[in-house]
């Protein structure tokens, strides 16, 4: 057992009654292939990782499936309703994903702009309230909105995912205070899904307290994406750990680190 | 009979079950990572070989691929 391993061992990321060591979550779209996607995930140490339901290509059947390379027993795979513009529609793509999969959880996305892909959060919370009651595991993708978050843990949800900034632009955490409220406001688990753009934006994010991280384009995007990957495990521990530590207060002036008294040669 | 299958307009013999248009558009039931809905409904899979569909019937299959 490493060093940190030790220090994190009784702090697991808990979703729905199910334990996570890791507080990374990674997609698994606009990778160059199944078999790098399967290196992410491996080298990530994520234990999640989400999918996507899309119409069977009758023309042209690739023979190859993603879940051929990601094992549904040693990962939780969490299905999404990417591309969905209503509940209506949300809904239906959340019951496909649960006959496809045999699994309950959906990250809950109903989008309300092409341009910007924010969410549309009265449809979301709309869609939000049916699925709980149809016994799935919701995980929503939601704009950075503390009194909104409060309506989805209200209604069930069993987690909440507000936007470090909007999908796929790589621009790292946008409003910090916004993340700071919405972690006060609930007691299900916060996930920061959409916005990262390199390990780099990690520690931040998770120093505010936030219980995990999804992302997906800045490693199917990275030079190099396992690479990428490894880096991305240690910002979510360095993160983490540096949250539980605490760290110390800002201050406007400098504050010697060496003692006043006993300087050499001073009169 | 014509069949709309994912968005597409399709002819397919008449009374054929889920099964048959699968097995016609050489597509491979899987336990994991394949589902059907018809008119909406999602079929299980254990009804595939009993569900006749019909003329005019809209059929999406839909398989598992990546996403974020």
């Amino acid at each position: 057992m490493t060093d940190y391993e030790r220090l994190l061992e009784e702090d697991y990321l808990e979703i729905a009654g199910r334990r996570f060591r890791s507080r990374l979550i990674i997609g698994s779209g606009k990778f160059k292939s199944f078999q790098e996607n399967k290196e992410v995930l491996e080298a990530s140490g994520a234990e999640i990782i989400t999918v996507a339901v899309r119409r069977v290509n009758i023309t042209d059947r690739s023979k190859e499936n993603l879940l051929d390379y990601i094992d549904p027993n040693k990962y939780q795979i969490l299905p999404n309703t990417a591309g969905c513009y209503t509940a209506e529609e949300a809904i239906k793509t959340a019951m496909l994903a649960r006959e496809a999969t045999g699994i309950n959880w959906i990250k809950l996305e109903v989008i309300g702009d092409q341009k910007t892909l924010l969410p549309d959060m009265e449809e979301t919370l709309k869609a939000a309230k049916f699925l709980v009651k149809e016994g799935f595991v919701v995980l929503p993708y939601i704009f950075d909105d503390p009194i909104y978050a409060k309506k989805f843990e209200d209604v069930g949800c069993a987690a909440v995912m507000p936007l470090a900034a909007p999908i796929g632009s790589g621009l790292g955490m946008q409003n910090p205070y916004n993340l700071i409220f919405i972690k006060e406001a609930v007691s299900v688990p916060v996930i920061v899904d959409a916005g990262i753009g390199s390990a780099a934006d990690i520690p931040p994010v998770m120093e505010l307290g936030i219980d995990a991280i999804l992302t997906n384009t800045a490693l199917a995007e990275a030079k190099d994406p396992i690479r990428m990957a490894v880096a991305m495990k240690y910002a979510v521990i360095a993160g983490r750990l540096s949250y539980l530590a605490g760290r110390m207060p800002k201050r406007t002036y400098a504050v010697p680190s060496s003692p006043l008294k006993g300087v050499p040669f001073k009169t | 009979m014509r069949l709309m299958v994912n968005g597409k307009d399709t002819h397919m013999p008449e009374g054929i079950n889920i099964f048959e248009l699968l097995e016609r558009l050489e597509i491979k039931v899987r336990e994991v990572g394949l589902a059907v809905a018809v008119n909406g409904e999602i079929v299980p899979k254990s009804r595939y070989k009993e569900y006749i569909l019909k003329d005019g019937d809209s059929v999406e299959i839909v398989n598992i691929v990546g996403g974020g």
